[in-house]
């Protein structure tokens, strides 16, 4: 047996003092396993040292959270007995190693948090960021992220109904895999992961473990190098189809009353899952590691403790159960096992060929794992720039909006989207490519939409707005589609803790997160951390992705953002002011990367999207989009492109340059079409609520109509937007 | 009427061709694969979607299912047997119909609303269709549907062909071919018509508020032939 000591202790990626503490705490040398276990559970990626104090500070209460973060995902009430379970969590350190399997096992990830809770998974979404596109590695990880998040949604039949791609050279070493997971429960039959009752029995359920995947969390917890080749076997292999039998298993299982507890072996496998059910519900656990289903020969208790392999779930059963549970996991022709039982002693103690090979009091893993107030650094508002007017004046709108609307992170995302199942389970009502993707709640009229967004340029010019932004973002994608915004999962991709500069954009991104969200009533249910993508010292843009759910409780009122009549009224709701600093336009067409992100006015903020609710539960609104990146000719030009429909701009703005006007990106925005007969009901109720709003012109045929010198053809604004991707792919 | 939908471990569109069955009409009874026997049915439908993980080969470990011997035999006495997606690949990997079914041209799974040109009118699933350009929606990496010169012959000659894709004037230009099927083929009989196999999902084309309702035509039609 290895010796354990300082040195090996570094090479688990534990600090000296933390080394030091382990020893204190158990008054002892650990063994090797133990230490093995405690590099698993204390490093970033399951202690969330470094961010947990920041963590605390988000709301996460609210009158429709059933649970917020601290479970395998969080739940929402959405009424009817009803509850919708989620989560975002990313897979980024693997996905760049191994971009097929790193975007599947993802993708598998976090479909289990959500069925362990009892739910069926009824939506994916995901979140990609890349590198350049010019970057020699960008396109193959693009294949390959796709691939894998297909590759693993489709086989196991959950549509993916919406997502968002994006590229900049911040990634270029380190690209962003984020996966979001929806599932649909009875409010009632929700599943835990606190175990409860002493000398239950502890079940392995679904495929063996294998050597791979070992030390998967440790691997996300720290920076890449030259050497990131080599970490290829840290990464887990995804069978989706095991998954599917897993869930199937699973849900049966559930719909009687064997389960006390129920826990994914997800990060750091074995070992966090049974620490997290013991520690939940104060108690010990005794394995016996014999008896776990191993792939391979001759494993050790330290690889088995720390393999990752994939779809794996402990369980607590209530005695006397095992037999009808056995039964169950043998018709899906699963693994079984029961490998311990759950003590009242607070240690988790492994026995292996008859001897203890661990021992370790649960606290110390879970309570007294370290946690850090690192130092960070405030980020000052950049000064805003003084564009010259003149240089408008150079410009031609029309080859604007061809680079804008071929810009690759504006430009339609068919590409990828199509290569997902995103109709399977028949419920699918929006697709992907609207402004969210709605899925109706199973032989109900209820729907939910869900959104994932993230402006990592806006957060990196200034955090504390930019988290602010994000989560106003997916307010109002819900919004556009006519959903009531309830809650928000956050996935929080951040360089190294360790960099003041990276430490200060996490946690006042947070702080944005937090003030928003506060404000809009839109609370924090769950989410997950990960820091160290960077490679050597560069950190990447700081990207907290969100993902937003809200319900539509009749689906017959969802709203889509195609152009629907001709002759329609077009308004825009929200102020335009003409903040071009880190608009698209100033970063690529004047190349002008400073200057500050749009503010954000979360009174207006809140009262725009409830009016406009208000608007389309009236059937007022015959289509909407948010104004987000790219500005109002942006907007427009997509609604014209999906409703096949042109548009003449009538009444421009002359306070300020067209150019400003079109394509500034103030916040607080949507872009509405109503009926013509509707315009004084609509103004009335918009001036009532103190909502700024224009008339912006009217829908017409086949021409997008801005001024007299500027017209282009529909199938001009198609071919800008639809190319770009597809070419470069191809 | 009475119909079964086979599940196989890995089935992912068992759910929703069971709602759309019921939804036009049918009696329909789930069938695990492990079972020996069918129960008492006017149709049985093999569902898409991933059976045993298409590991292997699509199609093929579900094609050796128990339950398909009762499947085999059902249609082989001129029963009503309808493969969906990985249903089809089923199908021609038990021999009940001829060919293979590739991957994709492109190499790439394909998820969209197509158009499909409905060929032949004398069967049990077409017959009285009022309507011979139909929208449906296809989901699959590997629907390109190839077969030997002499088969691709024998198939014409009994007019086996049920599907092609096409636009919606019901063009069956190459450029309308989704993922390179041989001829745009989209679906096939046996020679006796009453096995169809066809990569489209009428099943996901049934609700106005999902992707179409062209799928509700051919459902209400199947019935209306069966009764």
């Amino acid at each position: 047996m290895i010796e354990v000591n300082e040195k090996i202790a570094i090479e688990h990626g534990l600090k000296k003092d933390e080394y030091k503490k382990i020893c204190d705490l158990l008054k002892r040398t650990p063994n090797i396993t133990e230490l093995g276990i405690f590099s698993a559970m204390w490093n970033e990626h399951c202690s969330y040292k470094s961010s947990r104090l920041h963590l605390k500070k988000l709301p996460t209460k609210g009158k429709k959270v059933i649970q917020g973060p601290g479970e395998n995902a969080g739940v929402i009430d959405i009424e009817d007995g009803d509850a919708i379970v989620f989560k975002i969590e990313s897979h980024n350190h693997p996905s760049f190693i191994e971009p097929y399997q790193g975007a599947a096992t993802g993708v598998g990830g976090i479909m289990r948090d959500v069925f362990t809770m009892g739910a069926r998974p009824i939506a994916n979404l995901n979140s990609i960021h890349f590198g350049s596109p010019q970057h020699k590695k960008t396109k193959n990880l693009l294949r390959g992220v796709v691939h894998g998040i297909g590759g693993y949604g489709n086989c196991i039949g959950v549509p993916t109904i919406a997502g968002q791609t994006s590229f900049d050279s911040s990634y270029n070493g380190n690209i962003l895999v984020n996966a979001m997971t929806l599932g649909l429960v009875k409010k009632n039959k929700i599943f835990y992961s606190k175990a409860a009752g002493i000398d239950k029995p502890v079940i392995y359920v679904g495929s063996k473990t294998g050597r791979d995947g070992i030390h998967g969390a440790s691997m996300a917890s720290a920076s890449f190098d030259e050497k990131i080749e080599e970490k290829k076997p840290t990464v887990q292999v995804g069978d989706p189809f095991t998954e599917k039998l897993l869930l199937e298993a699973c849900l049966e299982l559930m719909a009687g009353d064997s389960i006390i507890a129920i826990q994914d072996m997800g990060a750091a496998g074995l070992t966090s899952s049974s620490i997290e059910m013991a520690s939940k519900g104060n108690l010990g656990i005794e394995l016996n590691l014999n008896k776990v289903p191993c792939r391979e020969g001759k494993m050790t208790p330290y690889e088995i403790m720390l393999s990752e392999s994939q779809e794996r779930m402990l369980i607590v059963l209530e005695n006397g159960k095992e037999e009808l549970a056995k039964k169950i996991f043998d018709k899906w022709n699963l693994d079984f096992a029961v490998i311990g039982k759950t003590t009242n002693t607070k240690n988790i103690e492994l026995f292996f060929d008859n001897q203890q090979v661990a021992k370790i009091p649960v606290n110390t893993l879970v309570e007294n794992s370290p946690m850090y107030d690192r130092k960070w650094k405030k980020a000052k508002l950049p000064k805003k720039n003084k564009i010259k007017k003149e240089i408008f004046n150079k410009l031609k709108i029309k080859d604007i909006l061809s680079k804008i609307l071929s810009n690759p992170n504006v430009c339609s995302k068919e590409w990828i989207w199509q290569q997902y199942d995103h109709t399977v389970m028949g419920d699918t009502i929006q697709k992907p490519g609207g402004n969210s993707g709605v899925v109706r709640v199973h032989e109900t009229d209820k729907a939910v939409a869900a959104t994932v967004d993230s402006s990592a340029v806006y957060c990196w010019a200034h955090p504390l707005t930019g988290g602010k932004q994000v989560v106003c973002e997916s307010w109002r994608n819900l919004i556009s589609v006519g959903a009531t915004p309830i809650a928000i999962t956050n996935c929080l991709n951040f360089g190294s803790p360790e960099n003041e500069d990276n430490m200060g954009e996490f946690v006042e991104c947070v702080q944005g997160i937090g003030e928003a969200s506060k404000f809009l009533e839109f609370p924090v249910v769950s989410g997950n951390v990960s820091f160290y993508n960077q490679t050597k010292e560069v950190g990447i843009k700081p990207t907290p992705a969100i993902g937003g759910v809200g319900l539509i409780k009749n689906y017959k009122q969802m709203i889509t953002m195609d152009f629907k009549e001709i002759n329609n009224l077009v308004l825009i709701i929200g102020k335009t002011e003409g903040h071009m600093d880190q608009s698209l336009f100033a970063r690529t067409i004047l190349d002008e990367k400073n200057g500050p992100p749009p503010e954000i006015n979360l009174f207006n903020e809140k009262n725009n999207g409830e009016t406009l609710l208000q608007l389309i539960k009236n059937d007022f609104i015959k289509s909407a989009h948010d104004v987000s990146l790219g500005g109002i000719i942006t907007a427009i030009s997509k609604m014209c492109i999906k409703g096949n429909k042109g548009f003449e701009f009538e009444k421009l703005n002359i306070f300020m340059n067209e150019i400003e006007y079109l394509f500034s990106e103030d916040q607080g925005r949507y872009i509405i079409e109503i009926n013509p007969s509707d315009l004084q009901k609509v103004s009335k109720i918009l001036e009532k609520n103190s909502v700024h709003f224009d008339e912006l012109g009217k829908i017409i045929d086949k021409y997008l109509i801005i001024n007299q010198k500027t017209k282009v053809t529909i199938d001009e604004l198609k071919s800008y937007n639809t190319s770009w991707l597809k070419e470069y792919m191809n | 009427m009475k119909s079964a939908v086979i599940t196989f471990p890995g089935s992912n569109c068992d759910r929703d061709m069971d709602i759309a069955l019921k939804k036009f009409g049918f009696k329909n009874e789930m069938v695990w694969h492990d079972d020996n026997e069918l129960p008492k049915s006017d149709l049985i439908v093999l569902p898409g979607g991933f059976s045993y993980g298409d590991y292997l080969r699509c199609g093929s470990m579900a094609s050796k299912s128990k339950i398909m011997n009762s499947v085999i035999e059902f249609a082989n006495s001129g029963g009503l047997v309808m493969g969906i997606c990985n249903g089809f690949q089923i199908l021609v990997e038990t021999g009940l119909l001829p060919g293979v079914l590739l991957r994709n041209k492109y190499l790439e799974f394909i998820c969209k609303n197509i158009f499909v040109k409905v060929e032949n009118n004398n069967n049990p699933y077409f017959k009285n269709l009022n309507k011979n350009i139909l929208e449906l929606h296809i989901a699959h990496n590997e629907g390109n549907y190839f077969c030997t010169a002499e088969q691709l012959k024998e198939i014409e000659d009994n007019n086996q062909i049920a599907i092609y894709y096409s636009d919606k004037d019901g063009k069956t230009d190459e450029e309308f071919n989704p993922n390179g099927s041989m001829k745009n083929i989209a679906g096939i009989f046996n020679k006796n018509k009453n096995v169809l196999g066809m990569m489209p999902h009428p099943e996901r084309m049934i609700d106005e508020s999902l992707s179409g309702e062209d799928g509700s035509l051919f459902f209400k039609n199947l019935i209306n032939n069966i009764k």
